[in-house]
């Protein structure tokens, strides 16, 4: 068989999978694209689209909500990456371990995955609004707790804690098989080794595990930064966007991520064209961080 | 780590129980407070329910439910999951066959466009998508919009790139010898992927399936905009999403609509535990 021919079989083959994607993915992407450059809306346009160059890339740089937004999406990203992280790692350490339930743990810790991020949200709108609150336990010590302006999801940082609390619960136990898989490809020697030279649990944990885990790290940072970059779904669901809070002297949805401010403006305040040019913007800024975080791990796997 | 005293060894066996239950709490609060009143539900949302067969009950409402339309939902979004995923099992299989096995400039960069492609997001392409296919429907009259066609297609656009690295980096450790003797036995080239080498794929077939399958269960946002509001067809999360909305501080039912859409999931990992998480996480480190 002739291995470099394009023959009819080649064509045949690849016909659905070019397709599909044209339809879906390539053809929208380049007119979204060209969309952020007109001033297409969701009103009737009879004069069809105007050109008008970088217009809704400079308005939306100057309009506070994006701004606001962008700044709580990296805040955001930032602890939730930590958290989930930090929570994932320390699982995994723990199930490591030699103990009876170690499957019925990982088990349990991965369920979480599984809940959709539209679900989990209400769920845990449910507990942050009616179960904290009504717990017995927790108003003997706080009574305050069940005043609607100490609810968690009626204040600013709090709300966004919740977020954070809701996402790592879904992602943790996901990252944590990741942290599993790395941790017992550690060779046993090495452990063995450390324990006839006397090295303690913590000094083994931070000489063997950790560096012998790094590449995981750079799959695992990877993976949370762009979950948590693109979290939409629990946003939805567990705040809406709200409480409002003052930014640049003007009020605005304090918990409005960018994937939620892209979606508002399309869909609230009609601007298609507006929603376009930020998602371009989330687009550019998705790639940048891509790139220099797959590079800064690559180095550090070397140094190692 | 792994020479630990029995004593130190009992003391993480409790701490991990304890976080394990800690992980679990919401999804026992769920089901402990679908079955309940409204009013118990308030006054103690820790609480045993009084009458076990209050779910039963919310689950016959949600299930009745004219707005909810649990039903209908429930077996759109199987059909919408399963045509989905048989179609991306197959185009994304063959797609990355013959572009593994085509060794050329053209094929090597028809790839890569494939799988650079995963880094655009969702949302850059979500609003022209919508307007694209109704430019669509008013040139060739086939409506794609808040129909099962255009929503599986969907589907299998966005889940091809991943699916289609996936399968790629699979077949390329298949010795091409095994292809060579199915040729000399005369074996046509499309049966040779569809007889021989599709068989081979299962294990990394599961893992397409296990990945894009939880997935598009319980995508929302996509769901949303193609299918849309007040549809005959909509996906369980856009029923739970409507039905939340409309009946804002009804947790007893809220509860329930969210234990329905949860319970195939569960079930489907308490029997193919195994198989989930290996596959998801095979499809992370890819």
């Amino acid at each position: 068989m002739n291995k470099k021919k394009h023959d009819l079989i080649f064509w045949l083959f690849l016909a659905p999978a070019i397709t599909a994607f044209l339809m879906v993915i390539i053809i929208p992407f380049l007119m979204g694209i060209f969309y952020s450059l007109t001033d297409w809306t969701s009103r009737p346009q009879p004069d069809g689209l105007q050109f008008v160059g970088l217009q809704n890339f400079i308005d939306s740089l100057q309009d506070p909500s994006f701004i606001y937004s962008f700044i709580l999406t990296f805040l955001y990203t930032f602890i939730n990456m930590f958290l989930i992280n930090v929570v994932a790692f320390g699982l995994a350490l723990l199930v490591t371990a030699k103990l009876k339930f170690k499957n019925i743990y990982r088990a349990g810790f991965f369920l979480p995955n599984l809940v959709g991020g539209l679900i989990l949200g209400y769920i845990w709108q449910f507990i942050f609004n009616i179960v904290i609150p009504n717990l017995p336990i927790i108003s003997a010590i706080y009574p305050a707790v069940a005043e609607p302006a100490n609810l968690m999801l009626a204040n600013r940082n709090s709300a966004v804690m919740a977020i954070v609390i809701a996402g790592s619960w879904q992602y943790s136990g996901y990252i944590m098989m990741i942290y599993i898989a790395a941790i017992l490809s550690v060779p046993e020697e090495l452990f063995e080794a450390a324990k006839i030279d006397g090295a303690s649990s913590f000094r083994k944990l931070l000489h063997i595990t950790v560096p012998m885990t790094a590449q995981a790290f750079t799959i695992t940072l990877f993976l949370t930064l762009i979950q948590s970059f693109k979290q939409f779904d629990v946003n939805v669901s567990l705040t809406g966007g709200g409480p409002s809070t003052a930014f640049a002297g003007k009020f605005m949805r304090g918990t409005e991520l960018l994937a939620l401010d892209i979606y508002n403006t399309a869909f609230t305040s009609n601007s298609l064209a507006q929603s376009q040019a930020r998602s371009v913007i989330f687009f550019i800024v998705l790639v940048i961080i891509s790139m220099i975080q797959v590079r800064q791990n690559k180095r550090k796997e070397v140094e190692l | 780590m792994k020479e630990i005293k029995n004593g130190n060894r009992l003391v993480i066996e409790i701490i991990t129980a304890i976080l394990f239950l800690i992980f679990l709490f919401p999804i026992f609060i769920v089901l402990l407070n679908a079955g309940k009143d409204p009013f118990s539900i308030t006054s103690n949302p820790l609480s045993l329910p009084d009458d076990w067969f209050q779910v039963f009950r919310n689950m016959k409402i949600i299930w009745l439910d004219p707005n909810l339309r649990y039903g209908s939902s429930f077996f759109s979004s199987i059909i919408i999951t399963v045509f989905s995923l048989l179609l991306i099992v197959l185009v994304a299989g063959q797609a990355a066959w013959v572009l593994v096995r085509t060794k050329t400039k053209l094929s090597q960069i028809i790839f890569f466009v494939f799988v650079a492609a995963m880094v655009i997001p969702f949302q850059i392409v979500m609003l022209p998508l919508v307007s694209w296919f109704r430019i669509v429907a008013k040139a060739t009259g086939f409506q794609l919009l808040r129909t099962y066609p255009g929503m599986i297609l969907s589907y299998v656009g966005f889940g091809l790139s991943l699916s289609l690295f996936m399968f790629h980096g699979f077949i390329k450790g298949i010795p091409f010898e095994l292809e060579e003797a199915a040729i000399i036995d005369g074996c046509a080239k499309w049966e040779v992927f569809y007889k021989i080498i599709f068989p081979l794929l299962k294990p990394i077939t599961a893992t397409v399936l296990v990945l894009n399958g939880i997935w598009i269960w319980n995508d929302y946002l996509l769901p949303l905009l193609i299918l849309g509001k007040g549809n005959r067809i909509q996906t369980v999360p856009l029923a739970v999403a409507n039905y939340a909305g409309a009946y804002v501080k009804q947790w007893d039912l809220i509860l329930t609509a969210v234990l329905l859409a949860m319970i195939p999931v569960i079930i489907l990992f308490l029997f193919l535990q195994r198989y989930i998480i290996k596959g998801m996480v095979a499809g992370s480190i890819k």
